[in-house]
């Protein structure tokens, strides 16, 4: 006689809420813990940080000259530090040269600067297909690169946490710092994008 | 390990589900446990200090293939942080398993020790042409499938150092070293069946080793690269 336990398939929620009822109940998570790690995740660590780092990059040629040199000091100017931030290097693009950055083997992203990876940069596709196939990808994403743009995928395989700085569009040269920033979003950042001045 | 995590290079898969800019990314949990998985992490790993980020990542890499496979994300996280403090005798299974009222399966046991960094590294300049290792390691590494044995150059040597992860990865002293930027062509990793294209991988020292031929270094640079030569210092 086959004997049915009441929960045969449990889901990833009640896996989650097993694995924290069994730590309350030990005692072991201290008060607000879980609410002040998830406040940094939902609201301190975003990717606006980062367009705030690319913008000022764009207007100010000593800031750029800082994060190309050393991307930790520049991003902590700002206060962009934290867990997955501790070692930063800025990725420059230029007319004939699109970074874009993915872990093949997780999804270790620039947390401090970009804000979480988002759930298709986890996805097995992407981690499977940029390093090999990047030029198609963008395009599948949106980004169709003319010929002569040389695509250079960066593995986040160790502990350095990358940021793209993209080319300044064309024709933003009168923006604020403000506006400019607004240009870069989590998927400029990521590289499978570049940014695009707005329409007048 | 030559795990399902390895997947730089693999065939098969579809698009990916994306388009870009088309998400606002807030909020940035969908469900209401997903918040769970990495508070759970840090409060283990950085909280309690009971483990490091590099074990966490060689327990999911432990999970049997088609359980990872078909596990969302944020679940391998919670698997990978449970799997720890069991091994550590911090909770029991039959406590998860209980509060679970299922079985709540873990990631598979170690099946290898780890191994040391190479006593005979040498320290590596930007400009070097370099060999990554030939090795096949049972447990955790920091060396994607698709650049063993194959030839780059280093952009980078990273100003900081850090554990080994072959030895931290499970538990064990690990010795520190820098990590290095090697550029690599798409075309000398997967000949014509890739784009054209550069893939830059952060390797360990102990994956690496100096290759002595200076006609070729010219060889690795494309020719739009070369008038472009950006290293970071």
């Amino acid at each position: 006689m086959s004997h049915e336990t009441p929960n045969q398939h449990p889901t990833p929620a009640e896996r989650a809420r097993a694995l924290h009822k069994v730590l309350l109940d030990k005692k072991l998570i201290p008060d607000n813990y879980i609410e002040d790690f998830t406040k940094l995740m939902e609201h301190e660590w975003d990717p606006s940080n980062g367009a705030r780092v690319v913008a000022r990059a764009w207007v100010d040629p000593e800031y750029r000259a800082l994060l190309l040199k050393d991307g930790t000091a520049a991003c902590a100017q700002f206060g962009y530090t934290g867990p997955q931030g501790e070692y930063i290097v800025a990725l420059e693009n230029t007319p004939t040269l699109q970074n874009v950055i993915v872990c093949s083997l997780c999804s270790c992203t620039n947390w401090p600067v970009l804000g979480l990876p988002p759930e298709w940069y986890k996805s097995f596709e992407y981690r499977a297909r940029l390093v090999r196939e990047g030029r198609t990808v963008l395009r599948e994403l949106g980004e169709d690169l003319p010929d002569d743009v040389t695509v250079q995928v960066w593995d986040t395989t160790a502990e350095t946490r990358y940021l793209v700085l993209p080319v300044q569009p064309e024709g933003t040269d009168s923006m604020t710092e403000e506006e400019l920033a607004k240009l870069v979003t989590k998927d400029v950042l990521i590289g499978v994008a570049r940014p695009v001045a707005p329409r007048a | 390990m030559d795990g399902i995590h390895d997947l730089g290079g693999m065939q098969g898969f579809g698009r990916v589900p994306h388009s870009n800019n088309s998400l606002s990314y807030k909020p940035v949990f969908h469900e209401d446990w997903e918040h769970l998985a990495y508070s759970l992490l840090f409060l283990a790993a950085d909280g309690m200090k009971l483990f490091s980020v590099d074990e966490l990542r060689h327990a999911i890499e432990r999970m049997d293939t088609r359980y990872y496979f078909g596990s969302p994300y944020y679940d391998r996280i919670v698997i990978g942080t449970a799997t720890l403090l069991v091994e550590l005798g911090v909770i029991k299974q039959q406590e998860l398993d209980d509060m679970l009222g299922a079985e709540f399966k873990l990631a598979r046991p170690y099946s290898s020790e780890g191994r040391q960094t190479r006593t005979n590294r040498t320290p590596l300049e930007v400009g070097d042409r370099v060999k990554v290792s030939d090795a096949y390691v049972p447990g955790h590494i920091r060396m994607p499938g698709y650049v063993r044995g194959k030839e780059g150059v280093v952009l980078h040597r990273t100003t900081e150092l850090w554990p080994f992860p072959d030895s931290i990865g499970h538990g064990k002293e690990a010795l520190h070293e820098p990590t290095y930027h090697v550029r690599f062509r798409a075309r000398d990793l997967w000949g014509n069946a890739a784009d054209d294209g550069l893939v830059v991988v952060d390797l360990f020292e102990g994956y690496l080793d100096k290759v002595n031929t200076a006609a070729a270094d010219e060889a690795v640079k494309p020719a739009v690269i070369a008038e472009q030569e950006k290293v970071h210092a």
